[in-house]
């Protein structure tokens, strides 16, 4: 899938940097550029301020200095520019004394839509995640990927042109994980979305993305940038071949010499 | 895998309720059999089986003084949760009017309320008012101090959501803070029935020594004035029957809130 090379990037990242209060450099002046359409990993271990950056595109958190634009615009007025942006956490953060639907429509109910239009796009985002049967049920009745899939669904049923999310696999077994990442490049596809995805495991990068930022720690910043030319849709398969094989290497190759340059 | 739900209910009816009501008539028993072998007169300490006697001959004045209790202490426990969640409120959207004032509440938990209540009578010409007054004193800082809590403890990233889809102050109040408050609330509401409960009983001992009031605790000052013992056993006991009534209630309130989805509603499979 090419990258459609409209004028516009979806995301840039112009110098931004987050030191905190006491002194702790969280992330390097960070420049980055993504363009509509791309899937871009961010991958790196604990520490190398992955989330950090994922954050302050969300505009939960403002930088230290330089600046954020999405769609050439700042982030707060991601409205007026008429596209929309969701995030997924680490964890499903469900509203456990509501069931999934309203879970689910949160975000319209927020913004003030009709309870009846809300609900027909609630049954569409529950069926792009395989939950149609579930709109019911509490969360506490699901297992922690169906969760992580009421999750997905709510950041998907406002129909985002920017999707960010922050290792949003990880806590859950390998099965489940591999099911969601293909399950994640379908809905990518056919929604044409352009997300942002953290994460530090290098074989969901290398399975997921056509853009792998590779960032380290102490202090955050990028190292490297690694393309992945490989088509798609990407079959589960893609996974044992041996152009997985090289791309994987290589981003490991990276990692390592990232981190003996800080030791 | 998990037991049938009757079963399962018929389990824990009989934990929650067989096994202390089978406590209980031991204990009794036990009562019976030490002051019958002592051969205890009855303006010391009266039998279960007397009391139970003057419960069933006295049953008017008692019941009379029972409702009028229970009138008051209901009454004390609506005020403090209007009040109390009020404040609790306020504290949430202003943090510097909860710096000024949380201070002031713990004073209204450590006073005494017996020191208090004798002012309270004589300013309140009303007596009935100055006792509901005095027992929502009682019963009004559990509710502040737990519905405070609650409304704090909502979880950072699910905020960060709500910001992020740039929900009101409103918005976030109604849909996450007071959902995210009711199991402390509940906590609240629990402590606080039986301390409306123990400020009504006080506040009527209080007026009752100035020679006024008509509850159970007036009762308990008559029955003691005129050696009437078993009638005070009596009106103790109905005393501590409301006080398990309260928290029963309470904690079917709970059930009924919280029974679908937080921890503490769950029964182990």
């Amino acid at each position: 899938m090419s990258s459609s090379f409209s004028s516009t990037p979806a995301v840039e990242v112009l110098s931004a940097n987050k030191t905190y209060a006491n002194g702790y450099q969280a992330l390097l002046p960070v420049n980055l550029t993504i363009e509509e359409g791309e899937f871009v990993t961010l991958l790196g271990p604990s520490g190398c301020g992955k989330s950090t950056l994922l954050k302050m595109v969300a505009g939960l958190l403002n930088p230290t200095d330089g600046r954020i634009l999405l769609w050439r615009k700042p982030v707060a007025d991601l409205l007026s520019s008429g596209k929309k942006m969701s995030f997924v956490f680490q964890s499903p953060t469900l509203m456990p004394w509501a069931d999934v639907a309203t879970n689910v429509r949160l975000p319209l109910d927020l913004s003030g839509l009709p309870k009846i239009e809300a609900q027909e796009r609630v049954c569409e985002a529950l069926a792009l995640v395989g939950l149609e049967k579930f709109a019911s049920a509490m969360p506490r009745a699901l297992s922690g990927g169906m969760q992580m899939r009421v999750s997905i669904a709510r950041g998907l049923v406002t129909e985002p042109d920017l999707l960010l999310m922050d290792e949003p696999f990880g806590a859950l077994d390998e099965i489940t994980r591999h099911r969601l990442d293909a399950d994640l490049l379908a809905l990518w596809a056919k929604k044409k979305l352009t997300v942002i995805f953290v994460t530090h495991s290098i074989h969901e990068a290398v399975f997921l993305s056509n853009r792998v930022v590779m960032m380290a720690a102490r202090p955050g910043h990028i190292t490297q940038e690694h393309i992945i030319d490989e088509p798609y849709p990407r079959a589960q398969e893609f996974m044992v071949r041996t152009e997985f094989m090289r791309h994987a290497q290589a981003l490991q190759k990276s990692l390592e010499l990232a981190s003996e340059l800080l030791s | 895998m998990t037991p049938t739900p009757s079963k399962n209910n018929t389990q824990l009816a009989f934990q929650t309720v067989g096994i202390p009501l089978v406590l209980g008539l031991l204990i009794l028993g036990a009562w019976q059999a030490f002051v019958v072998a002592m051969d205890l007169p009855p303006y010391l300490v009266p039998t279960p089986v007397l009391m139970i006697q003057t419960l069933v001959t006295d049953w008017q004045p008692l019941l009379t003084a029972l409702g009028v209790t229970v009138k008051i202490t209901l009454l004390s426990f609506a005020l403090a949760i209007v009040v109390g969640v009020s404040i609790s409120f306020l504290f949430v959207q202003s943090a510097l009017l909860e710096r000024a004032l949380f201070p002031y509440a713990v004073l209204l938990q450590v006073t005494p309320i017996v020191s208090i209540a004798p002012l309270i009578i004589i300013w309140v010409k009303d007596t009935n008012l100055s006792m509901v007054l005095c027992a929502s004193l009682v019963a009004l800082f559990p509710i502040i101090s737990n519905t405070t809590l609650g409304l704090k403890s909502i979880e950072p990233n699910l905020h960060s959501f709500f910001l992020m889809n740039r929900a009101s102050r409103w918005q976030i109040l109604m849909r996450l803070r007071i959902p995210s408050a009711l199991p402390y609330f509940m906590g609240g509401l629990r402590i606080s029935s039986g301390l409306a409960l123990i400020g009504a009983v006080v506040a009527e001992f209080v007026a009752g020594t100035g020679g006024q009031g008509s509850g159970l605790a007036y009762q308990i000052l008559q029955a003691g004035f005129q050696l009437k013992i078993p009638r005070m056993f009596a009106a103790l006991l109905l005393i501590s029957l409301t006080g398990v009534m309260l928290f029963a209630l309470m904690a079917w309130l709970s059930r009924v809130v919280l029974g679908d989805w937080h921890e503490s509603e769950l029964q182990a499979e």
